[in-house]
């Protein structure tokens, strides 16, 4: 019971804070039109396969939360609260709290995009809804839990910000390749059975990464 | 009220392959007051963080007995008051919102309006309670760290460089509640200051 209500003092201490410093808000929403708005000047009015559509829909939300994700941890330790929150909550609760906090940014970022790219692209039409809505909420905290971690450990570096990209890509690359692929079917059109695969390989790694973390995390929080 | 110990044996420290301090030893039981003296960076503060369980030591071990029962660091956390100047509270948060929001992830049992309201009064923030930490000067915000470390009743106090950035006032305040903390509970202060060593009944000299 504790550590739930502590987990949730932590997200919703979070929420207060990005509110009002708009710390990761602003960047991400810079990233987001800055991205948006060049590849619809690169496209103009070509005709480009849903493959490649779906590519640079990821590729949007893959940057975006690069340049924002890390926030969560960075700030703590730039500001030195880090230390505050340490002696108030343990390891598991700040690590739940602030992967509850990500997941949150992600699902609004990647919603953000997915709104950008309708109004912005008359050819991305999602034509199978299923598929697309279970894509992005899976892939999205797939993404949440990678950075979450990620960000732990580079927030202790001294070069936080190429660290923070280097570290993720490789870790990433899963992620990014069943998410375009799924994000692609969805865009076909295709029947929601077809697209199983992708959703098992997303709720595994979902797991792997929630579980693997949750096992580092004190030795990162800590060090 | 409880009984309190803390047992250290052998703490060693090591940074990039440099030993810090090594074999450090001593055993408290309340009522105790250690202070640790040493240079500048001879792990002063590094040894005062392994003590509130915030860094591990390199070698050695240390031990946390409530009522003579052994417990776990994550556990004996909720008996301890720190204070440091590398601790800092969030900048965005007014004086309130940040014990309010400290101590509600804490979920501690003296998250009560009138246990904050009192700690606030007692480092005379009380009237400053509603204006946000970063228009706070260097001594204030010191202040308030001891408001937030005192919040919880802690039975341990451990303060690196217990009066920097205080006024005389200040360190008045602070002198009264450290008196109060030896009386019953462990205090252990980290300085290089002579005076402020003084004010333990045991010593230990780093680096």
């Amino acid at each position: 019971m504790n550590f739930i209500t502590s987990t949730l003092a932590i997200v919703s201490k979070d929420i207060h804070s990005e509110l009002r410093t708009r710390y990761a808000m602003n960047a991400l929403l810079m990233f987001i039109v800055t991205s948006v708005a060049t590849i619809l000047f690169a496209l103009r009015e070509d005709e480009v396969s849903t493959e490649v559509l779906s590519g640079m829909f990821w590729v949007v939300i893959f940057f975006t939360a690069m340049s924002g994700l890390s926030r969560i941890f960075v700030s703590e330790e730039e500001r030195g609260t880090t230390m505050a929150l340490q002696l108030v909550a343990s390891p598991s609760a700040v690590y739940f709290g602030k992967l509850i906090f990500n997941c949150g940014l992600t699902l609004a970022l990647s919603s953000a995009v997915t709104i950008l790219y309708l109004v912005a692209f008359p050819m991305f039409v999602i034509k199978s809804m299923a598929i697309f809505i279970l894509t992005i909420f899976l892939g999205s905290i797939g993404f949440a839990a990678a950075a979450t971690i990620i960000a732990a450990i580079i927030a202790k570096a001294n070069t936080k910000g190429t660290l923070y990209p280097v570290l993720s890509f490789p870790i990433l690359i899963p992620l990014i390749m069943t998410v375009m692929k799924s994000t692609a079917r969805a865009l076909d059109g295709e029947i929601f059975t077809t697209a199983l695969g992708e959703f098992q390989i997303l709720a595994s790694y979902l797991m792997i990464m929630i579980a693997g973390s949750y096992l580092l995390f004190d030795y990162v929080w800590k060090e | 009220m409880n009984s309190i110990s803390i047992t250290a044996n052998g703490l060693s420290k090591d940074f990039n392959r440099s030993t810090i301090f090594k074999d450090i030893s001593f055993s408290l039981s309340s009522p105790a007051s250690l202070s640790i003296i040493g240079k500048n960076g001879a792990g002063k503060s590094t040894l005062s963080k392994i003590i509130s369980g915030l860094l591990n030591s390199t070698r050695g071990s240390i031990t946390y007995s409530v009522n003579e029962k052994q417990i776990e660091i994550e556990e004996f956390k909720h008996h301890i008051g720190f204070v440091s100047p590398y601790l800092n509270l969030y900048d965005e948060f007014t004086a309130l919102e940040n014990l309010q929001i400290l101590s509600r992830i804490r979920t501690s049992t003296h998250q009560n309006s009138e246990r904050i309201k009192e700690m606030l009064a007692l480092v005379e923030l009380w009237d400053r309670r509603d204006d946000i930490v970063s228009t706070f000067s260097s001594g204030m915000k010191q202040r308030l760290k001891y408001a937030f470390a005192l919040l919880h009743d802690p039975a341990v106090l451990i303060l690196d460089e217990p009066t920097s950035n205080l006024d005389a006032e200040g360190i008045e305040v602070i002198t009264q509640i450290i008196l109060e903390q030896k009386k019953a509970n462990i205090l252990i202060i980290a300085t290089n200051i002579k005076e402020e060593a003084n004010w333990c009944a045991k010593q230990i000299q780093v680096g």
